[in-house]
């Protein structure tokens, strides 16, 4: 056990170390990301002062705000229809479904691009938009999901008895029990769309760069210690969001628990 | 009522009937296209860029990719079963802490991960600089751009699907029967052998169909850590794509990655069942 335990610490800082010391990189004086010269803000003001950043930022909040709205009311809808209803060839449609998150993204990237040129349909803003919702609505159907199956069927049964419409029971007594786990995956689909890379990547086009897709054009020209500052911005807001869907998530299913 | 709250799924399954099934019919339907001089899409049938595949150059990479991708999974799932294996073992407070630690590199962008590696393992980086100032080595060496680099950097950012599938698993193991075995007067290693490794089996598949999965169509660690020699077929894909401009060959290459990756995941639905079964016999 105690080697175990050596060993498991070991991993966490495997894990956390390369990010860590890009993190301390970021406040570096020198140019060079090899030895320590002196702390300093000045990747951060020179990144809020790059009309490019501001320009790929203020692409990534229009495509993650757009992309939450739809998938998270999209997905919610379709979780609650199957958690109420049984559906015939229901195996194909959660193929339809889970098959999203499982297939390798550089395959979905592609034949987007493919669907969108065949198409004709200009890639932009548009096009990430409708590719990003294409992978978050597993992720909102499967949290929901899990909630209502949570939940069971007792509740909105008694509902009903009480006399009940189904708009009602939905809106009075469903929506509050299932409303954490929506909010959870709100923040978790805009983490996906903030983050994402491969997919963006193919369907961006040449005018509506995102973050990451900026960060891969600052690596690959040759490092600057800006993309360090951009990276450990993007690391935080990252680490926040999940953090924060993940204790509303746990705190909404111990709430629940206790309504019984 | 009940035709109508059914039609509630009606936006979403059309969205991704539209934006995921709907793509891939136009990609294989394209793989069977023949290319332009100029990049151009010729609407004629050919077998022609599937058979291409089969050139020593595509063969090659394709085995690469294999070797590489077998070589990630066995590296994930031993590094992440003895960590998986020691969370559960924590009471239950911590283990949940321990798991939002091992969930948020599986959040954070992993062009960003790999990234940090490469300012670590490059010839000015800071593995090389401090090296040079102890006066241990003369000149910098090559830790980055090569397969072990890139093994590094697959290993690295794959490893939170390894070990969540696992912790699942070993979180459902049954103690007694460890005590059982023990009992019975079972070596530890006995025990781990013939009652822990079985019965998390279908843990150890879901996670190893994930990394495998993700390994295959792998192209952006690759091309941050691997130089222009290590080229996997997601590589030749993206080029096929953006650089080749052969939309055709490219498709076909993807139609045969999604084949392979549709048979791993055949197997990923079967271990989900068995691992509902498990579930059911406890």
């Amino acid at each position: 056990m105690r080697s175990l335990r050596v060993f498991s610490y070991g991993m966490i800082i495997f894990m956390y170390l390369p990010m860590l010391i890009l993190v301390i990189f970021s406040f570096n004086q020198s140019r060079i990301n090899a030895a320590w010269t002196g702390f300093t803000f000045d990747w951060y003001i020179s990144l809020i002062n790059n009309r490019y950043v501001l320009e790929a930022l203020g692409n990534s909040l229009i495509v993650a705000v757009s992309t939450t709205i739809i998938a998270t009311i999209f997905g919610t809808m379709a979780a609650y229809a199957f958690y109420k209803y049984r559906f015939r060839l229901r195996f194909l449609w959660k193929a339809l479904i889970y098959l999203p998150m499982l297939i390798p993204e550089l395959l979905m990237g592609l034949s987007l691009l493919i669907l969108f040129s065949q198409l004709q349909i200009p890639l932009g803003k548009l096009t990430l938009i409708l590719a990003h919702v294409t992978f978050s609505i597993p992720f909102v159907f499967l949290i929901v999901m899990t909630r209502l199956e949570d939940m069971g069927r007792e509740l909105e049964e008694a509902a009903q008895d009480l006399g009940a419409s189904p708009a009602q029971t939905f809106f009075k007594v469903t929506l509050p029990v299932i409303s954490p786990s929506i909010i959870a995956s709100m923040l978790l689909v805009f983490t996906l769309s903030l983050d994402d890379f491969i997919i963006s990547f193919f369907v961006a086009g040449p005018n509506s760069t995102t973050l990451p897709i900026y960060i891969y054009g600052m690596i690959k020209r040759g490092i600057t210690p800006e993309v360090n500052a951009l990276a450990t911005l993007l690391i935080l807001t990252t680490i926040i969001l999940v953090v924060t869907a993940e204790f509303i998530r746990r705190r909404g299913n111990k709430n629940a628990r206790s309504i019984y | 009522m009940r035709i109508r709250g059914k039609l509630l799924a009606l936006p979403g399954l059309l969205w991704l009937a539209l934006f995921f099934a709907l793509p891939l019919i136009f990609m294989l339907i394209i793989s069977f296209y023949q290319r332009g001089v100029y990049g151009q899409l010729i609407a004629e049938f050919t077998m022609e860029n599937y058979i291409r595949f089969f050139e020593p150059l595509y063969l090659r990479i394709l085995f690469d990719t294999l070797v590489v991708s077998v070589a990630t999974t066995l590296g994930t799932l031993l590094l992440a079963y003895p960590l998986a294996y020691y969370i559960t073992r924590l009471p239950r407070a911590q283990q949940m802490i321990w798991l939002i630690l091992i969930m948020i590199p599986f959040w954070i962008n992993f062009l960003i991960r790999s990234y940090a590696w490469v300012i670590i393992l490059r010839s000015q980086g800071v593995v090389n600089t401090t090296l040079i100032n102890l006066g241990i080595i003369d000149v910098p060496l090559a830790l980055l751009y090569n397969w072990g680099s890139v093994m590094l950097g697959m290993i690295y950012t794959l490893l939170p699907f390894m070990v969540l599938p696992l912790y699942v698993s070993l979180e459902k193991l049954d103690v007694r029967k460890l005590e059982a075995a023990h009992d019975l007067g079972a070596k530890p290693w006995q025990a781990f052998w013939h009652i822990t490794l079985p019965l998390t089996k279908p843990g150890i598949l879901i996670g190893s169909v994930l990394v495998f999965v993700s390994s295959l169509g792998m192209f952006v660690v690759p091309d941050i850590m691997g130089g222009a020699k290590s080229m996997l077929l997601g590589n030749v894909i993206q080029n096929q794509f953006l650089s080749a401009r052969d939309w055709p060959f490219g498709a076909a290459i993807s139609i045969i990655m999604m084949i392979m990756s549709a048979l791993l995941i055949a197997l990923y639905y079967k271990a989900m069942k068995w691992e509902e079964r498990l579930e059911g016999t406890k």
